[in-house]
């Protein structure tokens, strides 16, 4: 295991009447892709602007390469928020260079446009791009002083799936450059395909950590079935059958063959039976008891 | 550390806006013209009275007071009297408190007929005839004397909401906070916005006098360098002014409010469309607390009166030191969030 290269120690934000961050501790490995997931409200991303230092924490201890942040923090750290905009009346090229000339060392800018794909706007007033491509942008900024740790607030978050999958890809060849990336989602799927290691976070608390595997089969036998709530007659005792929400019911199982056998002499319709892995977000809902966007 | 390079990145990235952003700069441009265009217009009929004369004294003394279209102005000191006689706003001036004495002026083509009407008056009624003297100076047309208010006011609208307002708007739609993630400094990102806001304003003040100079034949009577001094100040000062407003506001609506509340009194008590001269005490003292009120009169005196740095170096003065403690002030409570 790699030294981490950022480590918050109980982490508190209070405001007046809402503890919105209550005591979090996480710890992000070098080079890795760390999640913070949650739902909406869950403190995601007070925790995450507490880490960039745009917000002062109430209390608690924040380390970087195991000392205090400096004054170089900034050069070396690149963001990007849940909502920006960006200065009127310029263009994509023009916003880059604005960006870049803050910093004393940046990524070139042709280097930038294609690695981002930004090739086709580049003359476009921001104000007239696209989710996709206004998405492409900030992540370009928030690449171009080559930073070491890269902070993202819900990066697809309004995205259609196509540019969602297209963020994917970006942000995985990213990780493959040896930049460390922090995250904040509230999309399972995307935790699961992007993180080495994730914190669950409900309630301004952590309530899990791990990678999502490890996490995964520590709360999980290895598979689920689920089917309608319809399909089972009214006495049926299957065990281990659970309410799932919107009619439906799960269970989960270490031998699929054998439930379903069961199943089956029970005189239970098989016909909308799915079977699957548990996710993230049976996870979120086994650990915190509600769904995830409730 | 203050850091030039970022200071000038913030400052190009603030520029394309003054030609990009058509409908703001031909308001900012066409406003001001058509007002001073309209009061050209609006002025230019014939007063109802064929002569105005102003009297130190009681009129009525005077057999001149008997004449028909004949408007009489009381005055209490006769300095003032002799200003405006030289801007043809009189066309005569006596004096009967004792001897009769009256002044008229020379260049002024009303003020030798009305000249005769006042001698005729007196060489009927009157054993003594009045004593006759004389001042110069060429006619100030009321849109002459508005020229300079219209510039200033123009530009305060400029500076305020040009800076108040936008940097507001920044705060709300999360500008500032990208800014903030990066190594720009408050310091580097406000003064660049002031830099940006006096080039932008000093530009459009330019074309609009230029524009005047033309359209209504303004005769600039001072020094075309000090002017511009004056509205470089005056355009610090206010920019300052919209600074302090933005430091904190969070939301466009409040910030507008505010600056309305600070801009419609200066607008009103500055002396953009009247003299101070005659207004309540209370009000004349109040307006000397708005810089509106000393860009006004420092670059009305310099361009009427043909005023040198001297004597509008208390303006001046006024203006800069106003411009400092306000960007002081500015920067210390200046917020991203």
């Amino acid at each position: 295991m790699t030294d981490p290269i950022l480590e918050a120690r109980n982490l508190e934000k209070r405001y007046p009447g809402v503890t919105a961050v209550d005591g979090v501790s996480i710890s992000v490995p070098t080079g890795r892709c760390f999640g913070l997931l949650g739902p909406n409200g869950a403190g995601k991303t007070t925790t995450l602007e507490m880490l960039e230092g745009i917000t002062e924490p109430s209390s608690g201890e924040i380390l970087f390469r195991g000392a205090a942040r400096g004054r170089g923090f900034r050069e070396v750290i690149g963001i990007q928020f849940q909502s920006t905009s960006l200065q009127d009346f310029l263009t994509v090229r023009e916003v880059m260079r604005f960006f870049a000339a803050l910093y004393p060392r940046h990524a070139g800018i042709d280097d930038l446009v294609q690695r981002c794909e930004l090739a086709d706007f580049l003359d476009r007033d921001t104000r007239k791009l696209s989710g996709g491509q206004r998405q492409r942008l900030l992540l370009a900024l928030a690449l171009i002083n080559e930073p070491d740790l890269v902070f993202l607030d819900e990066p697809t978050t309004g995205l259609d799936p196509q540019s969602r999958r297209n963020f994917w890809r970006l942000i995985e060849s990213i990780r493959a450059e040896g930049k460390t990336i922090l995250l904040t989602t509230h999309y399972m799927e995307e935790a699961e395909r992007l993180c080495d290691e994730v914190a669950i976070m409900d309630r301004g608390r952590v309530v899990a950590r791990g990678t999502p595997r490890a996490l995964l089969l520590e709360h999980f036998p290895p598979s689920v079935i689920r089917l309608p709530a319809s399909a089972l007659p009214g006495r049926v005792r299957i065990p281990g059958v659970r309410e799932a929400g919107s009619g439906q019911v799960e269970i989960f199982t270490d031998d699929v063959p054998h439930t379903l056998a069961e199943l089956e002499v029970a005189g239970v319709a098989l016909e909308s039976l799915r079977v699957g892995s548990p996710t993230l977000e049976d996870l979120f809902i086994q650990l915190t008891g509600h769904q995830l966007r409730a | 550390m203050i850091s030039l390079r970022r200071f000038l990145a913030a400052l190009r990235a603030r520029l394309p806006e003054f030609y990009r952003d058509r409908a703001s700069l031909l308001w900012n441009i066409a406003m001001p013209i058509l007002l001073i265009l309209g009061f050209a217009f609006v002025f230019t009929g014939e007063d109802e009275d064929l002569f105005t004369v102003a009297v130190l004294g009681d009129a009525a003394d005077s057999p001149f007071a008997a004449t028909p279209h004949v408007r009489f102005v009381p005055l209490n000191a006769l300095a003032p009297g002799l200003e405006k006689l030289r801007r043809h706003q009189y066309d005569l001036l006596i004096d009967v408190r004792a001897a009769p004495r009256y002044w008229l002026n020379d260049s002024a083509p009303k003020g030798a007929l009305a000249e005769r009407l006042l001698l005729g008056s007196y060489a009927q009624a009157a054993p003594i005839m009045p004593t006759r003297q004389t001042v110069a100076g060429a006619a100030i047309r009321y849109v002459d004397w508005l020229l300079p208010g219209v510039l200033a006011m123009n530009l305060m609208f400029s500076c305020l909401w040009g800076v108040g307002w936008v940097v507001v708007r920044y705060r709300k739609n999360g500008v500032l906070r990208r800014l903030q993630a990066t190594p720009l400094t408050a310091f580097e990102f406000l003064a660049a916005q002031v830099a940006a806001r006096l080039v932008i304003v000093l530009a459009v003040t330019t074309v609009v006098y230029v524009a005047a100079l033309w359209l209504i034949g303004f005769r600039m009577q001072g020094s075309h360098g000090l002017l511009f001094l004056t509205f470089l100040v005056g355009s610090a000062c206010l920019t300052s002014v919209g600074l302090l407003v933005a430091a904190r506001l969070r939301t466009e609506e409040l910030a507008d409010g505010l600056l309305n509340l600070l801009s419609w009194p200066q607008l009103i008590l500055s002396g953009v469309w009247f003299s101070l001269e005659g207004v309540n005490p209370a009000a004349r003292a109040l307006a000397q607390a708005f810089p509106l009120t000393h860009l006004v009169d420092a670059a009305r005196r310099i361009m009427l009166d043909g005023a040198g740095l001297a004597e509008v170096g208390p303006q001046l003065a006024i203006l800069a030191g106003l411009t400092l403690a306000l960007l002081a002030a500015a920067a210390r409570m200046f917020r991203w969030n």
